[in-house]
């Protein structure tokens, strides 16, 4: 019951945390959304692919930042000792972080290339975003219930 | 898990739905026209089960939690706050359906609004 017995001194670090976590899914959902779409739509190809490398670069990289920045700014206000949730969270964030990168990579590999229509990389791409997505959806799961 | 976990998980999961749809009327109405054809079937879906789940819920959460009542303030504030971002979002549907994006930019900025201050609503709990 950690949303009702929580400190208020978490409040803004918790307000961080979540905003960029909302920010990082919601910016997966459109770069699996397009990059989808990219793989319909031969014509649209090109313009999808570009915008999926843009929804990585400017709004899946800065929520993961802001995310993680609430994280540490939580820790450092109190400590949360080290329940299995918390070990969650941080091989969710940290293992993610990789994928991100890699997707990033891609996409731009993707954006580069996507004149024939999209290829290998971009569904490469909307496979890495719907991973993460997955393993999010575990964090927030693991962010609610908190197993001990 | 409990119920009161159960909750409080479909509760956030149906917010993250919620910003997901959010951010995808965002590049909708700022995008060309490869994104409007590409996001409106998807951005729709997730603005309304993502809002449906969020107040079906959150009212729930306020019903099974003892220290919470649906008269709260903050609860009151984030019900009004619900309704604006939903009557918003609704003009915005309308708009994307007709192809009419005159207003779209004023729309997508209400609900964003009104999301952000739910978010802080949710957070503070001002009252609680």
């Amino acid at each position: 019951m950690f949303a009702i017995v929580r400190p208020d001194g978490w409040d803004l670090p918790l307000l961080v945390h979540v905003a960029g976590a909302m920010l990082l899914v919601g910016a997966l959902v459109v770069v699996v959304a397009v990059t989808a779409a990219a793989m319909r739509r031969g014509d649209d190809a090109a313009v999808l692919t570009r915008l999926a490398f843009r929804g990585l670069l400017i709004g899946v990289l800065p929520g993961y930042v802001v995310m993680r920045g609430g994280a540490e700014w939580i820790a450092s206000e109190e400590s949360v000792g080290d329940p299995a949730w918390v070990g969650i969270g941080y091989s969710t964030a940290d293992g993610g972080l990789l994928l991100i990168l890699v997707a990033t990579g891609l996409a731009w590999r993707a954006s580069r290339r996507s004149a024939g229509g999209a290829g290998g990389s971009a569904r490469a791409v909307m496979a890495l975003s719907a991973l993460l997505i997955v393993a999010y959806g575990v964090a927030i799961w693991a962010m609610t219930a908190k197993p001990s | 898990m409990s119920l009161y976990e159960w909750l409080l998980f479909l509760h956030v999961l149906a917010a993250f739905l919620l910003v997901a749809g959010l951010t995808a009327c965002g590049v909708l109405v700022l995008g060309g026209d490869a994104a409007r054809r590409a996001l409106s079937a998807p951005a729709l879906a997730l603005w309304n089960v993502g809002g449906l789940g969020v107040l079906a819920l959150g009212i729930w959460l306020a019903l099974e939690v003892d220290s919470y009542e649906l008269w709260d303030g903050w609860i009151i504030a984030a019900i009004v706050l619900w309704l604006v971002a939903s009557g918003a979002g609704g003009q915005l549907q309308r708009a994307i359906r007709e192809g009419t994006f005159d207003r779209a930019g004023v729309q997508l900025a209400v609900m964003s609004l009104a999301t952000l201050a739910l978010l802080i609503d949710m957070v503070f709990k001002p009252g609680a």
